[in-house]
């Protein structure tokens, strides 16, 4: 399958060499679109808990201190998995 | 793809992967040796080994010097005060709001395991922050160890406090008044998905850590490629100014990160004791 990233590199010369330049081509593709879909998640959800806990200690002051540690705790578990994300999108380069 | 320019992407591996070389200004270098084996495996000294060894001391120099302070001017009847303010204000603040209040009534037993978890990642995170330092927690290795250690606290004390039979039901686990065919097939369900769920918490603390700690120093490093890349002027006050900034970052994440593994390492020890 050709793309576009395979158009912008120079013209290799033997075929194995292309179908390794495939394989390299489709996987960081692949690899930087998932990442930006677990980033879009992520964002979507910290915004969320981000938002909910401002409004919660609109509603009740006296209890944001309880609320900001639940929402940091909640916030740092959703980055984990975008981080997780990363660390695979990683493991597609390498390989 | 043919380079033209600088190689960023060998720059960056080379400056967050381990090394057999110790750095230092001026093109200092030590070699540090190699060969040592135990029982056929390489337990030769890295980069890494050699900067989690200077974060356990910094620990114990950080401990001996606040209790002292403290002790000190308890005996005078005076509260601490600097140094030794700071360090007993974090050890009360993880003592208290993170180990005790996860745990529950037995958490005193576990506090002296959250404060070591805590202060050794937090020195460890913060001595990567330093020119010529590297971050030992950006090395899956040192995170995998931290996150066995809390698995098998975790998983050996749940043990204790619930018993055998009482261990078993966390893992066969069967909703209250179901009997008959519907426990038989709830227990069959849910069993994998507890033994997974064992399995993956330990996993994601190694993962959150690791990934946290190598992707701040990615960013900081890749602006600082762009400005080899384009050699300019403007550029690099730009890039420079933005990394000035995800170096603050950097310092707010490794506390957060060493705070977040301490607490989540006691919700998990609080779940497991507090099951029935």
């Amino acid at each position: 399958m050709v793309n576009l990233l395979m158009m912008l590199q120079d013209g290799q010369a033997s075929g194995a060499d292309m179908v390794a330049a495939a394989k390299n081509a489709n996987a960081l593709l692949g690899a930087g679109i998932g990442l930006g879909l677990a980033v879009i998640g992520a964002g979507l959800g910290i915004g969320r808990i981000g938002g909910q806990a401002v409004e919660a200690i609109a509603r009740q002051p006296e209890a944001s201190g309880d609320i900001r540690g639940a929402m940091i705790l909640t916030a740092a578990l959703i980055e984990g998995v975008a981080l997780a994300a990363l660390v695979f999108a990683l493991l597609f380069k390498l390989l | 793809m043919t380079t033209q320019g600088p190689d960023i992407g060998g720059m960056i591996f080379r400056h967050t992967a381990d090394s057999r070389v110790l750095e230092g200004p001026f093109g200092w270098e030590y070699h540090l040796p190699t060969g040592w084996s135990l029982f056929g495996v390489d337990v030769s000294p890295t980069k890494h080994v050699v900067f989690m060894l200077l974060a356990a001391f910094l620990v114990l120099v950080t401990v001996l010097i606040g209790g002292y302070q403290i002790r000190r001017r308890h005996a005078q009847g005076k509260g601490p005060s600097g140094f030794g303010a700071a360090v007993e204000a974090l050890v009360l603040f993880i003592r208290n709001d993170v180990a005790i209040a996860n745990i529950g009534h037995g958490g005193e037993k576990f506090a002296p395991y959250i404060l070591t978890l805590f202060f050794f990642i937090l020195y460890c995170n913060l001595l990567g922050l330093f020119p010529w330092g590297a971050t030992a927690t950006g090395n899956l290795a040192v995170t995998g160890a931290l996150a066995l250690t809390a698995f098998v606290t975790i998983e050996v004390s749940g043990f204790i406090a619930l018993g055998p039979k009482g261990y078993l039901k966390t893992i066969v686990f069967v909703p209250e008044g179901m009997t008959g065919i519907g426990a038989v097939l709830m227990a069959l369900i849910m069993t994998p998905i507890e033994i997974i769920g064992k399995i993956v918490k330990p996993f994601a603390l190694t993962l959150r850590l690791f990934a946290n700690m190598t992707a701040g120093h990615f960013v900081i490093l890749a602006l600082m490629g762009l400005v080899f890349i384009f050699g300019s002027w403007p550029v690099a006050a730009g890039s420079v100014a933005f990394v000035v900034f995800m170096m603050c970052l950097e310092l707010l994440v490794a506390f957060l990160q060493a705070y977040i593994f301490a607490l989540l390492t006691s919700v998990f020890i609080g779940m497991m004791q507090h099951a029935h």
